[in-house]
């Protein structure tokens, strides 16, 4: 289950890169949200998985009576898929706005920061 | 397996509570102001206020760093690693200090700056959410905890970079968001990995597990980690997002990132890689030595060639940069307090640099260093001010700059006599390199910005540059707030033995974490 899991993961990651290599802002966008989805299925991977019972502790006892599942990797997940929610809605409306403003989806041709006639270096001291 | 094991039963010490005020004070003061932002002239005044409140903690919790070594506190009753812990060393809390004092004075600033738009953009929420991100990103004592505070400083800076909403800054934004959302991917990444290989994040339990896991994962953690965090602070070859986004705000933001942000990324190489994984990055080395070589030679040369002012400086910084990794690529004591003395003066030193371009942008009118001119004229002080940055930003002996620049050169000049280490010695000549460099860099800058009579251009040497008239009471708090960030750089150039003192304390700290692991008390190790 591992193995299937690792490759799934690989897949993730590697679409989300190719994505993030593309020109267009909202590719790069959907790149960022695999790539995330990857991040949070190894994050589960790598915790083990086992086929337990829910981490619940029974009353009048301090340890749990038999073995039960991580719950540690879900609660780093939940925090990770909420925070790159946040990250995804933030650059969702600055990827819209930019588009409104600046007339461009485009990296190649929002260039205001970074001119692409950039003046020569001065020569005076 | 009993309740004393793994229970925090005792009270919380009063002391420990030193460690967590300055991020409830920032966080709740930031949701505060959030809710104050239509009432009129009240914002500003809270905001400083906070913020003065979060230095006074931070003094205190510094105070008692130095009587009793690092402070750890671990919330929700569990002991470490099952609770999250904070842990103050005296290299996390004095930068955390640091980096409080520099905005307050960069909120004195945009007062001037912002003059007549008040609070409604929630402009002082975000900078205290800000703060709040920095401030737990240099306190706390487990690296998940610490994705969270990059997080918290991210969001907060995409609000801060964009706020305004002229079409640079929502260039800038695009590059930067996505650039450092990628970072801070990489290093979730690489938190996964760190969780399946040692079961912890808690940073006290990873120093005492990391050695006996497999060393070729360890070493893949390490790597993602030096991308995640290079990425971050905006080392060679990964920093061409840096010079894209900086220069787009207004200045008094331009100068909180420029002097904050970048610092926590290297600072959280320096934790991860001298503290946390010191058997995992011996591989790792000559990719540091070589980012750091490449970082200061390139930074100022970038400059030399920039003609905008404020992306000049932000080449500076990436200089700056990769002197803090040339620090962190000769892990002897000195090299150590030379990367922490470093980020400390970067701290002070870039954020001023901001400041005084800012004032320099306001009175000439334009961005461009070809349309400065004259400005020597119309205001000497200020051509002060900044040659002085100059100065201390290339390591001039009076300044603050000189001293971490000298303990790195010291690190790799060790044992030279006898035996020869190549990078060693090529770092030298990058340090040496990166401070000649910066001096034509700057020196040429404030030449045309200052002794130039006018713009670029055929004939133009004599004729009279136009100037903005900025009235007065904005003038002096523009120029107080740089002048008073300046006056720190030169008296702690001055007197750096205080300092010397304490990097040393810090470094000591981080060689050998003994102090910090006792601090944070982990479960089964105490009794």
């Amino acid at each position: 289950m591992d193995f299937f899991l690792a490759i799934l993961v690989s897949i993730f990651v590697g679409c989300g890169v190719y994505l993030l290599l593309s020109q267009s802002v909202i590719r790069m966008l959907l790149g960022l949200t695999v790539l995330g989805n990857g991040i949070n299925l190894l994050i589960f991977t790598a915790g083990r998985l086992t086929r337990e019972v829910a981490p619940i502790v029974p009353a009048g006892l301090y340890t749990p009576a038999g073995p039960i599942a991580n719950p540690l990797p879900q609660a780093l997940i939940l925090t990770a898929i909420v925070i790159s929610f946040a990250m995804f809605s933030f650059l969702l409306v600055l990827a819209f706005r930019a588009y409104q403003t600046l007339d461009a989806d485009n990296t190649n041709t929002m260039r205001l920061a970074e001119p692409p006639d950039a003046p020569q270096p001065p020569l005076s001291y | 397996m009993d309740e004393q094991a793994v229970l925090i039963t005792g009270m919380t010490a009063t002391s420990e509570w030193l460690v967590v005020l300055p991020l409830v004070l920032a966080l709740m003061g930031s949701a505060f102001l959030l809710v104050l932002r239509r009432a009129k002239g009240a914002p500003a005044l809270a905001a400083m206020l906070v913020v003065i409140g979060i230095i006074a903690c931070e003094i205190a919790l510094i105070g008692q760093i130095l009587r009793g070594g690092p402070v750890s506190m671990t919330m929700g009753g569990w002991l470490p690693p099952f609770g999250i812990s904070f842990t103050a060393d005296l290299m996390g809390a004095g930068f955390a200090l640091a980096a409080a004092i520099v905005t307050l004075l960069v909120l004195i600033y945009a007062e001037a700056e912002r003059a007549g738009e008040g609070a409604r953009d929630g402009f002082h929420a975000l900078v205290l959410l800000l703060l709040g991100g920095v401030t737990g990103s240099f306190l706390t004592g487990d690296l998940f905890n610490l994705y969270v505070w990059f997080e918290v400083m991210l969001i907060a800076s995409f609000g801060l970079l964009v706020l305004g909403g002229k079409p640079l800054q929502l260039d800038a934004a695009v590059k930067y968001g996505f650039l450092n959302i990628m970072a801070a991917s990489f290093f979730l990444l690489a938190l996964g990995l760190l969780n399946g290989l040692l079961g912890t994040l808690n940073m006290a339990d990873i120093i005492g597990k990391a050695p006996g896991a497999n060393p070729a994962a360890m070493t893949a953690v390490a790597a993602l980690l030096m991308l995640a965090f290079a990425i971050k602070g905006a080392a060679f070859p990964v920093n061409n997002w840096l010079p894209a986004s900086y220069h787009a705000p207004p200045a008094a933001v331009s100068a909180l990132l420029g002097g904050l942000l970048t610092k926590v990324g290297v600072f959280a190489l320096l934790r991860t890689m001298i503290v946390l994984l010191p058997g995992s990055y011996g591989l790792l080395q000559p990719l540091l030595a070589a980012a750091a070589i490449g970082s200061l030679l390139l930074g100022p040369l970038g400059a030399i060639a920039e003609t905008n002012l404020r992306r000049a400086i932000g080449f500076m910084l990436i200089g700056g940069i990769g002197a803090v990794l040339a620090g962190i690529a000769m892990p002897t004591p000195d090299g150590i307090a030379g990367a922490g003395l470093y980020i400390l003066h970067a701290i002070f030193t870039l954020t001023a640099l901001y400041l005084v371009a800012g004032i320099i942008e306001q009175r000439t009118g334009h961005a461009d260093t070809r349309q400065m001119g004259g400005l020597y004229a119309a205001s000497s002080p200020l051509s002060l001010l900044f040659l002085l940055l100059v100065l201390a930003i290339a390591g001039v002996p009076p300044l603050l700059g000189f001293w971490p620049k000298l303990l790195l050169l010291q690190a790799s000049t060790a044992g030279m006599g006898t035996t020869i280490d190549p990078w060693r010695l090529l770092l030298t000549l990058a340090l040496l390199g990166n401070a000649v460099l910066t001096l034509i860099a700057g020196t040429r800058i404030w030449a045309h910005v200052f002794w130039r009579g006018g713009w670029e251009g055929e004939g133009s040497e004599y004729q009279e540059a136009p100037l903005v008239a900025v009235p007065r009471n904005a003038g002096l708090l523009t120029f107080g707030a740089s002048g008073a960030l300046v006056l720190m750089i030169v008296v702690a150039g001055l007197w750096p033995n205080p300092l010397l003192e304490a990097a040393r304390i810090g470094v000591a700290d981080m060689i050998d974490p003994e102090r910090y692991i006792a601090a944070v008390e982990l479960a089964g190790e105490r009794q």
